[in-house]
């Protein structure tokens, strides 16, 4: 008895355990490991950020740092506060477009400005505004109804580089056909050129245009309500979160509308599996264009 | 057949003279096939752009669908990479859609749809690339082949562009170069 109570020592050959069918690859695995990492020593949170379009982007990251795998790439990162700014700017996916979908802002011209006219101040929450593009856009859109000087814009980005970048209004001139085509089809009420002027290797938009726009850092992950909006834009930013994370962002949104106010999402996102989408009624839907609270009988 | 021979998912890619190459391709895969197929196909600036879910759905004998973010890859159905973003599948094998960059000058890029199927389906994947003026699909397959999955090559001699088939066959290889008729009868035997 007592010698069988005896604890066994492990042998050598206990600790060949056949490893588990269907384990992960070592590249998801360090792919975890960089997101903990991340957390632990910069308090940036990606864990609830969609994986597969994350791990391109993390690999692409370590390739342009020159690091052979995420793994390496993690254990400069938490221990080089320099290349931080290079991380979140590699995480961010700044790529933007103004007028981007114009039936959207077709929409809204037709059918969210002429209610919000009935306002006497407007605020509008612009959330992942990237380099600006969709900023100069709105800006150009409330401009062209009358209403830019009874509104202020929030324009804000987690990404400090982009913000800068929203904050100069200058893109690169290889992009000024799309946008100017993109501006038509928006049914925008002049040429594009009326806003900006080419030079060099850039347009650059009238400085007027920022006017009553506030540009700030915001984390949607982890930063609360600082306004209340009659209009939040979020265009192509939740189709990178998960299902909760994205849950979480609708319920900030919930608590920073106005009650009748509106919501913008991006042309292909789906808010189905969201709890706190449940009080947003669809205004257009193709568009993505919903109001808080129930439709006004 | 035993598993091996199996393939839960199919996923193409393809670029100029894609329409016509998967109205045939499609149009000659078993109605009750069980595997989900994944499809990108680069549009021109034209209307195809808009119209090819009809265009393929009137070839193919079942459904034929750009997926809604965030929902479950469904079994026969053809589901179809929207223009503009780039379609990539989840581990829990739900769509996620993203406007990152370009990849090889294309949103959506196959080698963005064809790593990430890659990473889930593993050997369960069966990838195909057809006829394509581009080299966009030969780091994918590369990516499928890596991890066991069935790489398919559509002949460059029956291909109306014939740079893509030979580029994935050059970086990648294949395990079969058929002909469009060919790789629908492997995909109808893979896929019972
Ligand atoms: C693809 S861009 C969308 C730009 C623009 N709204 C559009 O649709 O063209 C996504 C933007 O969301 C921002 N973003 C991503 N995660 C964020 C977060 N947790 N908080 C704030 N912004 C975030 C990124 O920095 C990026 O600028």
């Amino acid at each position: 008895m007592a010698a069988n109570a005896r604890p066994r020592m492990p042998t050598l050959a206990a600790h060949h355990r056949e490893p588990p069918l269907n384990r992960p690859d070592p590249d998801d695995v360090e792919l975890e490991l960089f997101i903990r990492g991340l957390q632990l020593r910069h308090g940036y949170d990606f864990s609830q950020y969609a994986r597969a379009s994350l791990k391109r982007r993390v690999q692409a990251l370590a390739i342009a740092t020159g690091s052979r795998t995420i793994g390496e790439l993690t254990s400069r990162v938490v221990r080089d506060d320099v290349l931080l700014p290079t991380v979140v700017s590699a995480m961010s996916v700044p790529v933007s477009e103004m007028f981007r979908d114009p039936p959207v802002f077709r929409a809204l011209r037709a059918e969210v400005l002429p209610i919000l006219a009935s306002y006497p101040h407007i605020n509008i929450w612009q959330a992942g505004c990237a380099r600006g593009e969709e900023v100069y856009t709105l800006a150009i859109l409330l401009e062209e109804a009358g209403l830019y000087d009874r509104c202020q814009i929030f324009a804000t980005d987690f990404n400090d580089a982009a913000l800068a970048q929203a904050q100069e209004g200058i893109f690169p001139v290889t992009e000024a056909r799309q946008y100017a085509e993109n501006y038509l089809a928006a049914g925008g009420a002049h040429t594009l050129n009326h806003y900006c002027h080419a030079k060099y290797d850039h347009i650059k938009f009238d400085s007027a245009l920022r006017r009553n726009v506030t540009f700030a850092n915001h984390n949607l992950v982890a930063d609360g309500v600082f306004c209340e909006a009659h209009l939040i834009l979020c265009r192509n930013v939740l189709i990178y979160f998960t299902n909760p994370l994205q849950d979480r962002v609708l319920g900030l949104f919930r608590n920073t509308l106005v009650r009748g106010g509106f919501l913008c999402l991006g042309s292909k996102e789906s808010i189905d599996y969201s709890e706190n989408a449940r009080e947003f009624v669809a205004l257009n839907r193709r568009a993505r264009i919903y109001r808080l609270g129930a439709p006004s009988a | 057949m035993n598993d091996r021979g199996r393939s839960s998912a199919v996923v193409i890619g393809c670029s100029t003279g894609g329409l016509k190459a998967l109205r045939s391709l499609l149009g000659a895969l078993r109605a009750d096939l069980a595997a989900p197929v994944i499809v990108v196909c680069h549009r021109g600036s034209t209307d195809d752009r808009e119209h090819l879910v009809e265009l393929l759905a009137q070839a193919a004998p079942m459904p034929v669908q750009e997926p809604d973010e965030r929902s479950r890859v469904r079994p026969n159905v053809v589901h179809l990479a929207p223009s503009g973003y780039h379609l990539l599948i989840e581990a829990d094998e739900t769509f996620m859609l993203s406007v990152d960059a370009r990849v090889n000058f294309s949103r959506p890029a196959i080698d963005v749809l064809f790593e990430s199927a890659a990473a889930v389906y593993r050997e369960r994947l069966l990838a195909a690339v057809l006829t394509g003026a581009n080299d966009d699909g030969a780091i994918g397959l590369k990516a499928v082949r890596a991890r066991g999955g069935h790489a398919l090559v559509q002949s460059p001699e029956e291909a109306e562009a014939d740079r893509m088939p030979r580029a994935a066959l050059q970086v990648a290889g294949a395990d079969a170069v058929l002909t469009l008729a060919g790789i629908a009868d492997r995909i109808n035997q893979r896929c019972p």
